[in-house]
């Protein structure tokens, strides 16, 4: 596969029929280059003050990712998934929607609620079941819902969440409405029906929504070519559909806003849906139940050729005369020290282990609206 | 009032929630310009507009999906599956999202959805057009299940089925569509015009979820049915002069399950009759729950009268129902014990 070269790719009109987009699929946007320069029409052209923003966002994921990541080795959460090296999709694409875009994500992309200041101390206890855990202790750990923060439920099941943010841009259109949809998929996934049903109703409806495909090369032990990603690009799959395409960087903070702006106006202003493929590389395990020195060499990620999304983004800074190592050093060491103490305040209610958890009264609520006599029944057999 | 056929009470029921709840949109296969294969939406396109009663590509996954988003966003989403036999490839939204969304999220989310499909056989469809599948919803926490077996009811509990804040999976046997069927394909069929309960009113009524009702009273034997079956277990019992109670449940999910009790302690006998095969069908879990609270009031064991457990047959489909006749052996058997 060809290095793609930083500031390349033309950036079309908005407007332009989806056709025009379609020679994208096989190129990759991208901003910062080597030398951590922004170059090229897609550079957002962000204030220094939001590209710091984004930088600490991604640091606190990165931040909360470890020590989440730390608690399951230690026996108080049950099961922890990383997004170490895709911080800047989750992140980089919350900041270039609005606050009140629908978001239909997966489980690796926590980076959206960090980037909308959703606060850690929610998302820890639902990682722990604890007491002040809004879904009382009925979800994996990770599966965070947040309606507040327009977040849609996650779900295990892959793939269903990509038609549903379809249907919600629908209803939005149907309703006149001004918010868009965004939603994630896998790259491993795209192979799930869901992924073809919702670019056939994305095409046929002209939903506004924002279908992104994040291919960081691996579902657990398999290739992307498992999916076909070595027959066509990921981005190439919108072209039968004929929805806008484009594939970025996914490592590259700059080329994910501008990209993520780009399809975002697109679809407010009715030109239909984009599919965004970011291209990036899963750095870390797939969950704390996967060992990948099974399946991939080891130095695999070290050699990524597109690099680390903070360190660039921070190298992006310091180039501008907006940051340094040593302030960057420090916002690190910041950030561990308020996870742990967030952390500290979310294991005061409680952690998997120990409790305190939900009423087991609380079981079987929320099944229906209204619990029907059978379940009230039940819960009077188990005696609660 | 006018009499309605089951299919002009369904038009009417969805007419009157499209006017009614600007958030009502109803969509699936042909269901649009055309008014869908049996006639359900005839002229709703027209008159709410194509945002609000359009067609669907034909992918039923992809329908409950949507389905579910627009849920989401505050629609109330009726979808229409053409036949209860194409389903499955929307099972996976349905049971793993649409039916755990409010409990999964904490409350945060629901799924407001009905989902209508014609149901059930005799009309010669073969097994791609006539199965009943209402067992497979049954057993999944977090649906309701409907089927009515009449176009008052059929209205009234459609109505009932959007207005719910949790998704109704609504099964219409479609042999019922036009007339009520009483399990004689032999003999003309007749219209709806003539039977009371196509006495339909024009406007807004409901007739509540999880309430069933008492189509025969009797004392011989409590026959528990719903949709065709309720007409089969009706002509039973006049051909066979047996004084059976015919309960229509209406409702399988929750299930009335005070007038079935009520029943079956009167009676002490019960025949449970349900056109879908019989292994694991929703009759099992009747049986269960009458041994359950009736036990000691019950003199004879429970009947099952089920199609085989075979696929729906084309050629052999008189065989494969169970008529009048395989009825009416089947109360003789728990009344003599």
């Amino acid at each position: 596969m060809p290095r793609f070269a930083a500031g390349a790719v033309e950036r079309p009109d908005i407007a332009v029929p989806a056709q025009q987009t379609h020679p994208l699929a096989y190129q990759l946007i991208r901003v910062l280059d080597d030398e951590g320069a922004a170059v090229g029409a897609w550079d957002p052209k962000l204030s220094p003050e939001t590209l710091r923003r984004g930088l600490r966002a991604m640091m606190l994921t990165r931040a909360y990712d470890d020590r989440m990541f730390r608690q399951q080795r230690q026996g108080k959460i049950s099961f922890y998934m990383k997004c170490t090296g895709e911080e800047a999709i989750g992140v980089g694409q919350a900041f270039a929607l609005a606050p009140d875009d629908m978001l239909f994500a997966t489980y690796r992309q926590q980076g959206l609620l960090i980037a909308r200041d959703w606060p850690i101390l929610d998302m820890m206890c639902e990682c722990y079941s604890n007491s002040h855990d809004r879904l009382k202790g009925r979800q994996l750990p990770v599966l965070y819902s947040a309606r507040a923060a327009s977040f849609f439920s996650l779900a295990g099941n892959l793939g269903i969440q990509y038609p549903q943010a379809v249907g919600w841009a629908m209803a939005s259109a149907i309703k006149g409405d001004h918010r868009i949809a965004a939603s994630w998929i896998g790259e491993g996934s795209t192979a799930e029906p869901d992924f073809h049903h919702a670019l056939t109703f994305a095409s046929v409806y002209r939903a506004p929504v924002i279908l992104n495909v994040v291919n960081n090369q691996w579902a657990i032990s398999s290739h992307q070519e498992i999916a076909g990603g070595e027959a066509a690009t990921f981005a190439a799959r919108a072209i039968g559909f004929g929805l806008a395409s484009l594939r970025v960087d996914g490592n590259d903070f700059l080329a994910v806003y501008g990209a993520t702006q780009w399809a975002a106006e697109r679809a407010r202003a009715n030109h239909g849906a984009t599919l965004i493929e970011m291209f990036t590389y899963r750095a870390a395990p797939h969950s704390t139940s996967d060992d990948p020195t099974r399946y991939r060499p080891e130095n695999e990620g070290r050699n990524w050729p597109y690099g680390d999304p903070i360190e660039r983004l921070s190298r992006h800074l310091i180039r501008l005369g907006e940051w340094s190592p040593e302030r960057h050093k420090q916002l690190e060491a910041e950030l561990v020290d308020y996870v742990r103490e967030v952390g500290r305040e979310a294991e005061s209610y409680g952690t998997m282990q120990t409790g305190p958890h939900f009423s087991v009264r609380t079981m079987f609520e929320d099944v229906f609206k209204e619990m029907p006599w059978h379940l009230r029944r039940q819960r009077q057999e188990l005696g609660v | 009032m006018p009499g309605m056929s089951m299919v002009q009470a369904l038009n009417s029921a969805i007419d009157v929630m499209l006017g009614r709840d600007p958030d009502v949109v109803i969509f699936g296969e042909d269901v649009g310009y055309y008014g869908g294969v049996f006639r359900v939406t005839e002229g709703l396109q027209k008159k709410h507009g194509d945002h609000r009663v359009f067609d669907a590509p034909i992918a039923e996954g992809g329908m409950l999906g949507t389905a579910v988003g627009m849920g989401a966003y505050g629609l109330r989403p009726i979808v229409e599956i053409q036949f209860a036999d194409y389903i499955y490839p929307a099972t996976d939204q349905l049971i793993s999202a649409a039916a755990r969304l409010r409990y999964r999220s904490g409350g945060e989310f629901w799924a407001p959805i009905t989902v209508r499909a014609p149901c059930g056989g005799g009309i010669f469809g073969g097994q791609t057009h006539s199965q009943s599948v209402e067992a497979i919803f049954t057993h999944v926490c977090g649906l309701k299940t409907v089927i009515p077996s009449n176009p008052y009811d059929a209205k009234g509990l459609l109505i009932s089925a959007i207005e719910d804040d949790d998704p109704v999976v609504f099964f219409e046997p479609k042999r019922l569509y036009n007339g009520p069927f009483d399990g004689h394909p032999d003999r003309p069929s007749v219209p709806w015009t003539q039977h009371p309960q196509s006495e339909v009113p024009d406007g807004y009524y409901t007739v509540p979820l999880g309430q069933a009702a008492v189509a025969r009273p009797g004392d011989a034997v409590t026959v528990l049915a719903y949709g065709t079956m309720v007409h089969v277990a009706l002509a039973a019992a006049e051909e066979a002069e047996i004084d059976a109670e015919i309960i229509d449940l209406r409702t399988l999910l929750p299930l009335d399950i005070d007038t079935v009790v009520d029943s079956v302690k009167k009676t002490g006998r019960c025949v449970i009759a349900h056109e879908a095969t019989r292994t694991c069908g929703y009759g099992a879990e009747l049986a269960a729950l009458v041994q359950e609270h009736c036990f000691y009031h019950l003199e004879a064991p429970i009947v099952r009268v089920t199609g085989w457990d075979t696929p729906y047959p084309h050629i052999f489909e008189w065989e494969y129902f169970p008529g009048p006749q395989r009825v009416a052996d089947g109360m003789r058997r728990a009344i003599e014990g």
